[in-house]
């Protein structure tokens, strides 16, 4: 019996395929119930170092359905964080008060120190470019439940390859999972060698490409992805490349039936919204997947349900 | 063998000679043992002609014998040194350097936006290859080549 219990989640190799799975599972629960009164006597604490009303409104909706008590900020300017109080000092009056803590935070590598220094669980809700593994459980069990697997899929990721952390962590997974990789992108944001040879590390097989259109016809999921513009020095290097992949009803002409189209959301412009009232769109579903998936995982570290083997 | 050496090897009579230290390195090494705490005698040489180095630097320390994983802390600033213990002025131990498997508040990490940067916090590293050095930092995941300071 796998125990998660006062288990932190920092980044998504702190767990296992099993534990993966597992917590996908769970999530299932939840989604068929998601009412259910487990954490009635827990504090979770909610603590956004920097604002991200969608994550953080997922959290703390997954955290009341359960009904937890939630503490925490949202807005760093009006606590002591301002006055310069440490991150260590911080963490440890936030872990006196609570039972688990949700913590977002501008710095790299900020959720591996706060699970250090805390006495309580912590899991990270994203730590400035480096992880949020949270979303890249809930990519998971949104592939699983359109695709009902997760083994042997063709993901195509599309966009901004180079910075998004979302669809690194995205690879990282289904390196466990025998997938295809079809990464799309222009020149210039192309998927690190890094994650590439995580890829071939792992004895499996991408393509990269430069016409959306390519992959249509044999794509499973195409995750899109936002080209940020804060990520560039140059304004006249996003200016380039801002508009290059607009993905709308028509260009998904002939795409297998299976196929859906996943965004972590916020979209700007590059999912037109004539894709939304396509059987293949699946972006709102999918960030409605996070409250159970965050539920399951609350459940399981605070000890209130068992994992499955 | 140059005199140099030879003259400053010789005028110890218990302790550490560490050589064969890039020039460039030496005052690092001294920081990473923290040889400023040391409250007995210690010689800094630095810019000495070697044949294997061009130039090199060299640093006795009387009354102190160093524990293995202090001297590998030094590996990464002067991954050729060698260290000699002197008891009773006969040269006791040879011993050369090895990277560790974890570096501990040894180097800085190269991501500016890494918590190590910006709060208080102690760095550290898991080695991944030690020729060249790739190092993982253990808070930002960022792999990279170590930055001396
Ligand atoms: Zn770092």
């Amino acid at each position: 019996m796998t125990n998660l219990k006062g288990k932190n989640l920092i980044s998504i190799t702190d767990y296992t395929k099993d534990e993966y799975i597992q917590i996908l599972d769970l999530a299932k629960e939840f989604e068929a119930n998601p009412k259910q009164p487990l954490l009635g006597d827990k504090v979770v604490a909610s603590i956004f170092f920097e604002p991200s009303t969608r994550t953080r409104l997922s959290f703390e909706s997954a955290a009341n359905m359960l009904e937890a008590r939630v503490i925490g900020f949202s807005n760093p300017a009006a606590t002591s964080l301002q006055k310069g109080e440490s991150l260590h000092d911080t963490i440890q009056m936030v872990s006196s008060y609570s039972d688990i803590i949700v913590m977002r935070h501008p710095r790299d590598g900020a959720a591996r120190y706060a699970a250090e220094v805390a006495s309580v669980p912590v899991i990270n809700a994203g730590d400035g470019a480096n992880q949020h593994p949270t979303q890249c459980m809930l990519d998971l069990y949104s592939i699983r439940k359109t695709q009902g697997t997760l083994d042997n899929l063709n993901i195509t990721m599309v966009g901004d390859l180079k910075y998004g952390r979302t669809v690194h962590s995205l690879v990282q997974a289904m390196c466990n999972f025998k997938a295809t990789f079809h990464f799309v992108s222009p020149k210039e944001l192309e998927m690190p060698e890094s994650v590439k040879r995580h890829v071939q590390d792992a004895g499996l097989k991408y393509k990269e490409y430069t016409n959306l259109e390519d992959v249509i016809p044999f794509s499973d999921i195409i995750y899109m992805t936002r080209i940020q513009k804060e990520r560039f020095s140059d304004p006249m290097e996003y200016e380039k490349v801002k508009d290059c992949y607009v993905l709308d009803a028509a260009t998904l002409k002939g795409c297998k039936d299976n196929m859906r189209v996943l965004h972590p959301l916020p979209r700007v412009n590059e999912i037109a919204m004539d894709v939304d009232k396509t059987p293949y769109a699946y972006y709102f579903q999918q960030a409605q997947n996070g409250v159970y998936v965050r539920q399951a995982l609350m459940a399981a570290i605070l000890g209130v349900k068992q994992l499955k083997n | 063998m140059d005199n140099k050496k030879e003259l400053i090897v010789s005028a110890i009579e218990n302790g550490t000679v560490i050589d064969h230290i890039p020039a460039d390195a030496v005052y690092r090494v001294a920081s990473i043992l923290e040889l400023s705490l040391h409250d007995d005698e210690v010689i800094i040489g630095t810019n000495l002609m070697s044949k294997k180095l061009g130039k090199k630097g060299i640093i006795k320390i009387k009354n102190k014998y160093f524990k293995q994983n202090e001297i590998d802390k030094i590996a990464v600033a002067a991954p050729f040194a060698t260290l000699i213990e002197i008891r009773d002025s006969q040269k006791v131990v040879k011993r050369s350097v090895e990277i560790p498997d974890v570096l501990h508040a040894i180097v800085k990490c190269i991501n500016p936006n890494c918590i190590t940067n910006v709060e208080d916090v102690p760095t550290k590293f898991t080695v991944i290859e030690k020729n060249p050095l790739k190092i993982h930092c253990h808070y930002c995941e960022k792999t990279q080549e170590p930055m001396l300071h």
